[in-house]
């Protein structure tokens, strides 16, 4: 049983309020033959400008700092791919630093960025993230994502790190899904719902109309997980542009909608699952220590925590960030949320490890209706909707773009610019891209705050993000 | 013609001999839908490191010779004082103290359980074992932490017992040589160069 002291567990706290003032992105796809990394990064860039009704040139006169989001070095072959990148946007002599975190490398570059910001460094930071995952073939892509795993004890297993990612998928599969059919029905469910949303963003990768039942029917990768419960592997680009009060005002002045207010937490835990020491729950706000009392009599097999079914990482997240900002109960306090789906099963994982329901019992959210912008059993609106972009099943898993991807998609319910961003015609016929016949307003109506949470592979790394509209903050001094 | 690149330590330095890589040229890429335009080019690459491991060494060396090896924090004002780690662990997470190696090949052949496992059917550039990978994450007594390997007999389950083999003979000297196969396999039936 390993312990945490009061100081570990004390919740941050700003400095001063800081501000999301715009954001901006590149299409994304699995590759792009004709489009260096600067090329997408310029994309994401002058996109945030526009939204703001700024030319790129006018935006960059206000950025003070930047942070770069990049995690593989090895598959782009660029070291300091950051500098290069830093040069082609124009921005030197500017002080830039690289952020490497794995599949949350996006949240943790914008977790950067809110520091620099907070503490006075900085009036305005750039925060972009990428990555260029289309320069190998798929087996040695697999062997370049599998040194993320650790190099002596498990990389040469295999070389493939689904497999060390997979038997927590596994062991959740078996002792909270209890091998149910039901469970796996609702699991295809998610990848229908992704791949659907992903069909109304002119940006997604992944696009696809597509049934329960392709999903069950699709080839096995690790059993129960199908392709099509898998993520994609993308190249593309994103980027926020995070500001102090008085800059954030400056430049939105003649914009179409308001700042932000943007807060970041991060949790770690073992880069090996192998290393996960048996210890208490942490909990939330909406849990109470009786809870868990009987967890294991619940769900045999349960009553190790974290084990390899809980991702402590994203609960770390969420405790600091729902104590920071006020937030009581995730699915009362929040309108809109993007989850890090790298599986469909461990999007199940994540609604409990960051409170959305109680271990065990994640699959309601999705059974319950609650996980969608309109309920297909109801037809009525989704209590929280997750994911309206498609996420990484549906949308893209640029790694380094990711988290701040999410970012831009929740801002754009806040902002009500969901449908102006993503119906655009123009913007699918820029991107090559058939705009669906049945295209549909995906906006969540009156969305005030949002949440994002951003995942490195087995859960060494998660940040959790949270958006608010200036007006409906919870607690005024967070 | 061409040497693989080998390494030994002499006065703590390393001495190398042989080719630590080997030059591939390099080609165009062109596009095929618009007059073959050149549109990159291929960069092969082949490299040998030269990786040391350090205070894990002893693990790596006894799975060669047949030995599991742990640690235990045996720092007397440790919180954790006893904990035994699997992984192979040189600190104590807790205290940071140098931890005593103990041989836990015994409590591996007696309690071993696959706590949760994986059958892959995928696997990425230079994998050297056989598909599908049975990826098994097994649990020990006494043992706070949990392993993970892969079961080269028969299929996994969970909570099943399993027992350690070991490629004694032609070792790789990676976390290779250690598999696991269900117990109660024969010895005729361990892939080569594996033993008991
Ligand atoms: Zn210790």
């Amino acid at each position: 049983m390993i312990t945490f002291s009061d100081r570990q567990l004390s919740i941050p706290k700003l400095m001063r309020p800081v501000y999301l003032v715009t954001a901006g992105q590149s299409k994304f796809d699995r590759a792009f033959p004709g489009k260096r990394t600067e090329e997408l990064c310029i994309d994401a860039l002058t996109q945030a400008a526009e939204m703001i009704d700024m030319t790129p040139a006018e935006l960059k006169s206000y950025i003070h700092t930047c942070y770069y989001g990049h995690f593989a070095d090895h598959f782009g072959d660029q070291l300091l791919g950051e500098a290069v990148i830093h040069d082609r946007l124009g921005l030197d002599p500017l002080g830039n630093c690289g952020v490497k975190t794995g599949g949350a490398t996006g949240g943790t570059t914008l977790w950067e960025g809110v520091k620099a910001v907070a503490s006075g460094y900085s009036d305005c930071v750039l925060c972009m993230g990428w990555e260029r995952m289309d320069e190998v073939p798929t087996d040695e892509g697999n062997f370049l994502i599998s040194c993320a795993a650790d190099k002596d004890w498990e990389s040469p297993l295999g070389h493939i790190y689904t497999g060390y990612y997979a038997v927590m998928a596994q062991k959740y599969w078996k002792v909270f899904g209890k091998e149910e059919d039901s469970f796996r029905r609702t699991l295809a469910e998610i990848s229908v719902k992704h791949h659907g949303y992903a069909r109304m963003n002119p940006y997604a990768h992944g696009p696809m109309k597509i049934t329960v039942e392709d999903v069950l029917n699709s080839p096995v990768v690790a059993h129960p997980l199908r392709a099509l419960d898998c993520c994609l592997m993308s190249v593309g680009a994103s980027c926020g542009i995070l500001c102090d009060e008085e800059t954030a005002m400056k430049l939105a002045k003649n914009a179409p909608h308001k700042p932000l207010r943007i807060w970041v937490t991060a949790g770690s835990h073992t880069l090996r699952p192998a290393d996960r020491r048996d210890m208490e729950i942490p909990l939330l706000p909406n849990e109470t220590k009786d809870q868990y009392k009987d967890l294991g009599k619940k769900f045999p097999g349960g009553e190790r925590y974290p084990g390899f079914t809980g991702f402590l990482a994203a609960r770390m997240a969420a405790y600091y960030a729902y104590n920071q900002v006020g937030i009581k109960d995730p699915t009362e306090d929040l309108d809109v949320i993007e989850l890090h789906d790298a599986f469909t099963i461990s999007d199940v994982q994540t609604y409990e490890d960051i409170g959305l329901r109680p271990y065990g019992c994640g699959r309601d959210y999705v059974e319950s209706g609650d996980c969608y912008h309109t309920s297909p059993k109801t037809g009525k609106p989704g209590k929280l909707p997750s994911n309206i972009s498609g996420g990484l099943i549906g949308c893209m898993h640029s790694v380094g773009a990711t988290g701040i991807m999410q970012v831009f998609e929740i801002a754009c319910h806040l902002w009500n610019r969901w449908a102006e961003v993503h119906g655009d015609e123009k913007r699918w016929k820029a991107f090559g891209r058939q705009k669906p016949a049945d295209w549909t307003d995906l906006q969540v109506k009156g969305a005030k705050r949002g949440l994002a949470i951003s995942h490195a592979g087995v859960g060494s790394h998660v940040t959790a993000t949270i958006l608010m509209n200036p007006e409906n903050l919870i607690k005024k001094d967070a | 013609m061409s040497m693989i690149g080998q390494v030994h330590v002499k006065n703590n330095q390393y001495k190398i001999k042989g080719d630590f890589h080997h030059f591939t040229p390099n080609t165009p890429i062109r596009n095929a839908d618009d007059a073959w335009k050149l549109m990159g080019v291929t960069n092969p690459r082949d490299m040998t490191y030269m990786h040391s491991y350090g205070g894990e060494a002893l693990f790596f060396e006894s799975l060669s010779q047949g030995r599991l090896m742990a640690t235990r924090c045996d720092n007397p004002k440790c919180e954790t004082k006893g904990s035994i780690y699997q992984p192979f662990r040189i600190h104590c997470p807790d205290c940071l103290a140098k931890m005593t190696p103990i041989d836990m090949t015994n409590i591996a052949k007696k309690t071993a359980k696959v706590h949760t496992f994986m059958v892959c059917e995928r696997s990425g550039a230079f994998n050297i074992l056989d598909k599908p990978i049975k990826f098994i994450n097994i649990e020990f007594d006494g043992v706070c932490t949990i392993l993970m390997s892969y079961l080269s007999v028969g299929e996994p389950k969970m909570g099943m017992r399993v027992v350690p083999i070991f490629q004694t003979l032609d070792p790789t000297y990676t976390i290779l040589d250690l598999a696991w196969v269900p117990d109660g396999t024969e010895a005729d039936q361990l892939p080569k160069g594996f033993s008991f």
